[in-house]
């Protein structure tokens, strides 16, 4: 929008919401909205407590290691796909499924499966990143332009190095818009994960915060969390851009 | 070789529920029964009514959640993309919360709604509505061009660009954005059974783990997500009988 | 020969001006689009606007369709100055503009439709038109059930089926292929004649302008200027087979090439 001829950048809108929350909170209109700016300074101090710390660092790990297996196992299954057309066939309809599928539904199999620990929750997280990136990384393969796959083969292009030079390459815009999407997916994955579980990381937290009706401190956990989730959703849609350059010149 | 497609279909659900079989006959685990143990279970609960029952109570929430999103989350939507300045003021919030783990709210909505269906309501709705909503929006604003400049070339009224360019235009991507939230209202509703309260599916699947009837946990779970996909694909389906041509006709083409 | 006028006003009088274009400028941000343009248009005759991508050309034509705002100067349709769209005007679009959820026949109505025309009524009207373009039997398919050339019929016949007695084509032919192209100049030499209306032909082919046009006006860019207006004068009459081995046709084409190929990248 632009206001008197400048244009006001995106997300502004944004310092009109907390000034709104900020007069709602002040009028102690409800006991589960404190004003913004108490928020803000129970940040602050929250940010170098250890319980908080603890918890980044659990839900960190828990995350990075699922979107690490579900890259490492994705990507190749989705390339595999691509190439193959019996293993597409055999797999697809299960991809399709679980990409539409509830998986919150199957996180209690995980728990009684794998423990209520860190572990359930890496698997939640994989299982709810990993079928888009599959997906996506087939159908960068199977768009590969025909001219550009003969051209490897007249080369005389080993399946290996046709695969790591060729393939891989060709399918880069879109194996990274699904593994932009999927981490997402992702981040959803390991709050879903935690909450159900809730005795580690952020669950643990929050089952303590709404205990003890420590509104502040809850507010104060989530604008970190949507926070981050947004800052890694923009950086990745950054990156995508970036080698979106050659994806129409393909 | 439409039949090829349909016989690799079964043979791959054949391996995958083999599996299943194999993995429970060993087994894997004390808490993984057999597939077939699960589908008795699944059928003894069909049989006697409590599957009926137990879903009657689940898709509440997820039926009034998705209404009310899609009611809202249309109107927002449409709000958004046609007027510049709610665009600017709504859309970040969408976006962040596209983007953020809503269920994160959860426990708040528990401690301000309580454990009835109005907290399970709102957790289906802020599940579901920020797709239909940004959907919506992005829909509006990619009318073609050409398309609101013909309309206003015979000199339509602004009411007539939007009932009979824009809405049809955009109702495509819009049902697609339902489709999503649906999808991510199931996931909302299920959620809200395990974590609030345990009711309807989300009260057999916690059950059958606290009496260790894991052949009924499973058949329940294996229940719920194929509903979820049998419905989604059918309104996949429908979105491509009821729009099909909608996209073509254009010079690309 | 051909008379070659600079000054279009000079040879037709002012009664028979259907279209007239008074310096006209457009800018956009800080990019001259048009400069004091003038330019008039004869009733009844097809004028072409001719010249190199970016000379403005669709720009003016939007400006005098009234879907874009001139920065300043006016235009006039009949003595009337133009202030936005009309129904003394119709518009046929380069991408056709086809409603692609809705039938042949309800796209050539939707003109009319808008106007507020009772469905029977408007809908015989669309029939009309719809066999005047040869697509009689396609009433009931849908847009993306047609071929591009059959597509731009059905954008001709909504345009014809409002009767504005302004017709303004926005590179019409240029998302189809060659075959189908020449038989549409055929054909729009053919509506010229029967239909008695004012033809504003915007396109970005020598050849095409000079076999259709009764007056050509070549833009030059940058910003964009009339550069001369060319009346041909010899081949209208002397049938659609022998325009293209006309003396003057071939001499007409090398000329117009000759004063645009230094604007060619």
């Amino acid at each position: 929008m632009t206001v008197w001829g400048y244009r006001l950048p995106a997300l502004s809108s944004l310092i009109l919401w907390a000034l709104l929350w900020e007069v709602v909170g002040r009028l102690e209109f409800t006991f589960f909205i404190p004003p913004f700016s108490e928020v803000l300074v129970t940040l602050v101090a929250l940010l170098p407590t250890k319980a908080f710390l603890g918890a980044l660092w659990t839900t960190a790990y828990a995350f990075w290691a699922g979107v690490f297996f579900a890259i490492v196992i994705g990507i190749p299954v989705g390339i595999l796909m691509g190439k193959s057309r019996i293993l597409d066939e055999l797999l697809l309809p299960w991809v399709n499924i679980f990409l539409s599928a509830p998986l919150t539904a199957l996180v209690p199999v995980l728990m009684v499966l794998f423990g209520f620990g860190t572990k359930t929750v890496i698997i939640t997280t994989a299982l709810f990143a990993i079928w888009i990136i599959i997906l996506n990384a087939r159908a960068g393969v199977r768009q590969i332009n025909r001219s550009l796959v003969e051209m490897a083969r007249s080369f005389g292009a080993s399946p290996l190095d046709a695969f790591f030079k060729v393939y891989f390459w060709a399918a880069l815009p879109e194996i990274l818009g699904g593994v932009r999407i999927g981490v997402i997916r992702a981040v959803k994955g390991v709050i879903i994960g935690q909450l159900l579980i809730s005795i580690v990381g952020f669950g643990a937290l929050f089952e303590l915060y709404s205990s003890k009706f420590l509104m502040a401190e809850f507010w104060a956990v989530l604008i970190v969390l949507f926070g981050l989730a947004f800052v890694l959703s923009e950086f990745l849609a950054y990156l995508e851009r970036k080698v979106s350059y050659y994806a129409a010149s393909r | 070789m439409k039949n090829r497609s349909l016989y690799l279909k079964l043979l791959s659900a054949a391996i995958v529920f083999g599996a299943w079989e194999i993995a429970g006959r060993i087994p894997v685990s004390y808490a993984f029964p057999t597939f077939i143990d699960s589908m008795l279970a699944l059928f003894r609960m069909i049989f006697d009514g409590s599957m009926f029952v137990a879903y009657g109570e689940t898709l509440r929430p997820l039926v009034v959640g998705v209404a009310i999103s899609a009611i809202t989350g249309i109107g927002l939507g449409l709000w958004i993309g046609l007027s510049s300045r709610f665009d600017w003021l709504f859309s970040p919030i969408f976006i962040v919360m596209q983007a953020a783990p809503l269920a994160a709210l959860i426990p708040i909505l528990v401690m301000v709604y309580g454990i009835g269906l109005t907290s399970k309501v709102f957790v289906v709705c802020i599940m579901a509505m920020p797709v239909i909503v940004l959907n919506t929006a992005s829909a509006v604003r990619n009318t073609p061009g050409s398309l609101k400049e013909m309309a206003r070339s015979f000199q339509a009224r602004d009411s007539d660009v939007l009932l009979k360019i824009i809405l049809p235009a955009a109702s495509p991507v819009i049902f697609s954005g339902l489709r999503l939230g649906v999808s991510a209202g199931f996931i909302g509703a299920i959620l809200s059974e395990l974590k609030i309260t345990p009711t309807g599916v989300g009260d057999i699947i916690t059950y059958s783990r606290s009496i260790a009837d894991y052949p009924s946990m499973y058949a329940a779970i294996f229940s719920i997500i194929l509903l979820a996909v049998i419905f989604l694909n059918l309104l996949e389906k429908l979105e491509n009988v009821l729009f099909e041509g909608n996209n073509r006709g254009y010079v690309s083409d | 020969m051909s008379q070659i006028k600079p000054d279009a006003r000079s040879t037709v009088s002012a009664t028979d001006i259907a279209v007239s274009v008074r310096n006209v400028s457009k800018v956009y941000g800080d990019v001259q689009a048009l400069k004091d343009l003038s330019l008039d248009f004869p009733r009844g005759e097809l004028t072409s606007l001719l010249g190199p991508s970016g000379c403005g050309k669709t720009t003016l034509l939007k400006i005098i369709a009234g879907l874009l705002p001139a920065t300043s100067g006016q235009i006039e349709v009949n003595g009337k100055t133009v202030t936005g769209p009309g129904p003394d005007r119709s518009f046929v679009f380069q991408d056709f503009a086809l409603l692609p959820w809705a039938s042949v026949i309800r796209n050539v109505a939707f003109g009319l439709e808008l106007r507020g025309v009772a469905k029977s009524e408007r809908e015989a009207i669309a029939e009309k038109y719809i066999r005047e373009v040869g697509l009689a039997g396609f009433e009931k398919k849908y847009p993306h059930q047609l071929s591009g050339g059959m597509r731009q019929r059905v954008g001709l016949a909504r345009a014809l089926s409002v009767d504005a007695q302004v017709l303004l084509l926005d590179e019409p032919f240029s998302a189809v292929d060659e075959q189908t192209r020449r038989k549409f100049q055929e054909d729009l030499l053919q509506l010229v004649q029967n239909e008695k209306k004012t033809f504003i032909f915007v396109t970005h082919s020598i050849e095409e302008a000079v076999y259709v046009s009764d007056q050509i006006a070549i833009l030059l860019p940058r910003p964009s200027r009339v550069s001369e207006i060319i009346r041909p004068s010899s081949f209208r009459d002397k049938g659609v087979d022998n325009i293209r081995r006309d003396p003057e046709y071939l001499d007409i084409v090398d000329r117009i090439w000759a004063s645009l190929r230094s604007y060619v990248e």
